[in-house]
């Protein structure tokens, strides 16, 4: 029996060269990535693990860390966390610091900057971490004592997870993205739908997709539960990082014959623009439908790990230009990195945004998690192209939040209520 | 481990709920501990307290959502010692592990209510409700996963293991 492309990489990298699906692993990892909000327990626990022993970082260029959830610092107790890391960078004299003004949101920076390469294995203490599996890697988040551990010794616990493979067919529609095509799937297997497995993502669809597009689908692999989204390297890869100067790393393939616990098709020909109804991201329905209910908006916001690339601003400015936010309405937007508020600038994307009415933010999680920069208050309704729509996420608990993708929710913006340009 | 019960009978309690953003400006386990479950019951640090419920039992894919590692520290410093649910999610699950903090998979929880005391051996995979009287076998952790736990969490088990 053949091999997943996600055995295949977690059998290269720990010492059962026979291990497959259900074994329990000590991998060795490539890359380990912590934020202002898990780094802090990591590093006391990295301290722990030291302690009485000889053993030091363990390699000072494979840690990544970035403050970009609570960044810029909202309060003096964020401002705290933020300096722990801080000082940690600079003792340990990692190379992978990236102070406010240098970095972004993490998910968005490190495929950026070139700090992830096909066949790796990357953990992160953060939950979206999955998003490079768009690359190949096998990518997953973890929490703040397993980073600790891996910050020391270089090793971290896993279960090798059994792998869904789902195959998108036939034709995109127009304005039908990434993020409708994992909606769309959530919406079919449910927030638990894939837990503790592999999400391969194959199928002509996803071949035409964008690298934006597929970082997009992979990240949210984990709002059903599983351990990874991943999609083998291909053409679109390879020009990807050829185009950005990256190396190509590993190209590892699944076999024909690798087991799957389910093969899930996908045909897009009628799949509509989707949206995600409180408080779930399975809640999902398609924009007609959602779009019948004119549900009126007080907040749109367009940025995050999920849509914050220059691609997903591109389309933002094609939609606003020349057209009015309506005006009871915040659209806030947030590019997801210093490199990316560069090109819109450059492209003349910022102006267009602004002369909506929109407000553009520097880049942070900020309002995704509810931790600044838009925080919703009681009754208060956004649509969002983040990733997660739970009860009280963006602010007050009687708050909702629907989740689109940036062309849903920029057509929204104008109109005042949840709708998509394919219907006007 | 005996113990008594706080059910919630609600699926996918996830970590916005279990601890909100908002206190994750924070690391400090009573801080955390005070604001424990605030968003899905307001008063649940007050009833953990008064009456010295140490067992959580909830519905499946319980921590879905982030990777906050508070979410777990949250529980076991508001005096949780076991938390039981059909499923749970992968990070909460594998966070709830490396802690030190007993999570049991139990796939009929039912018969379970508040205040029942539930005696715990998960050596021999029994549980045993004195207060209804009903006995459950639960699925034992495998080999790797039960180091972990009798080493107390991965700190413990890396130092004695990996260094």
């Amino acid at each position: 029996m053949g091999l997943t492309i996600t055995e295949k990489i977690l059998r290269e990298h720990c010492q059962n060269k026979s291990a497959t699906a259900g074994d329990f692993i000590m991998a060795e990892v490539d890359r380990c990535l912590a934020n202002d909000i898990t780094a802090p327990i990591a590093i006391e626990v990295f301290e722990e693990v030291i302690s009485g022993t000889n053993v030091d970082i363990f390699d000072r260029h494979k840690i990544i860390l970035i403050p970009d959830h609570f960044t810029p610092n909202k309060d003096i107790a964020s401002a705290a966390q933020c300096k722990v890391l801080r000082d940690f960078a600079i003792k340990h004299k990692i190379v992978n610091y990236f102070e406010v003004g240098r970095g972004g949101i993490e998910h968005c920076l490190i495929p950026e900057q070139g700090l992830v390469t096909p066949g790796e294995v990357f953990i992160g203490a953060d939950s979206h971490t999955c998003t490079y599996g768009a690359l190949g890697v096998f990518s997953t988040g973890v929490g703040s004592t397993d980073l600790g551990v891996a910050m020391a010794l270089g090793k971290c616990w896993l279960k090798i997870p059994e792998s869904i493979k789902f195959i998108f067919s036939g034709k995109l529609g127009e304005w039908v993205s990434g993020k409708d095509l994992i909606l769309y799937t959530i919406g079919k297997i449910g927030v638990d739908g894939a837990s503790y497995k592999a999400m391969e993502f194959a199928g002509e669809v996803l071949s035409g997709l964008s690298m934006a597009n597929r970082f997009t689908i992979c990240n949210m692999a984990i709002e059903a539960g599983a351990k990874n989204g991943i999609i083998a390297p291909d053409k679109v890869t390879t020009s990807y990082l050829e185009s950005s100067g990256f190396t190509h790393g590993i190209s590892y393939q699944s076999d024909h014959d690798a087991e799957y616990v389910d093969v899930v098709e996908i045909n897009c020909d009628m799949i509509e623009p989707q949206v995600a109804l409180p408080h779930s991201p399975a809640n999902v329905k398609p924009i007609s439908e959602v779009s019948d209910m004119q549900l009126e908006l007080d907040q749109v916001v367009i940025g995050s790990c999920t849509n914050g690339r220059i691609e997903d601003l591109r389309i933002t400015a094609k939609i606003l230009k020349n057209k009015s936010i309506e005006p009871n309405l915040r659209c806030i937007i947030i590019p997801g990195t210093q490199e990316t508020y560069l090109k819109a600038i450059k492209e003349g994307l910022i102006e267009i945004l602004v002369k909506a009415g929109a407000i553009i933010s520097t880049p942070t999680c900020g309002p995704c998690l509810g931790g600044h920069m838009g925080i919703l208050g009681e009754g208060e309704r956004a649509l969002s192209t983040t990733n997660r729509n739970f009860k009280g996420r963006m602010g007050h608990l009687s708050s909702e939040i629907y989740l689109s993708s940036p062309a849903v929710a920029a057509f929204s913006a104008i109109k005042g209520y949840i709708t998509s340009p394919q219907l006007k | 481990m005996n113990g008594k019960v706080i059910k919630y009978h609600q699926k996918d309690i996830n970590t916005d709920l279990i601890i909100p953003a908002r206190y994750l400006v924070s690391k400090k386990l009573d801080f955390l501990a005070n604001h424990c479950m605030e968003d899905l019951d307001p008063d649940f640090v007050k009833k953990v307290n008064d009456n010295k419920y140490s067992i959580l039992v909830a519905d499946s894919n319980f921590g879905c959502g982030s990777s906050r590692e508070q979410a777990p520290l949250a529980l076991k410093a508001s005096g949780i010692k076991c938390i039981i649910a059909p499923s749970f999610a992968r990070i909460f699950f594998r966070n709830s592990i490396n802690i030190g903090l007993q999570i049991v998979e139990l796939s009929n929880i039912d018969d379970i209510k508040t205040g029942d005391v539930l005696e715990i051996d998960l050596k021999s995979g029994e549980i045993n409700n004195i207060t209804s009287k009903h006995h459950y076998i639960v699925k034992k952790q495998p080999g790797f996963l039960q180091e972990v736990i009798s080493d107390g969490g991965l700190v413990n088990y890396a130092k004695k293991r990996l260094i």
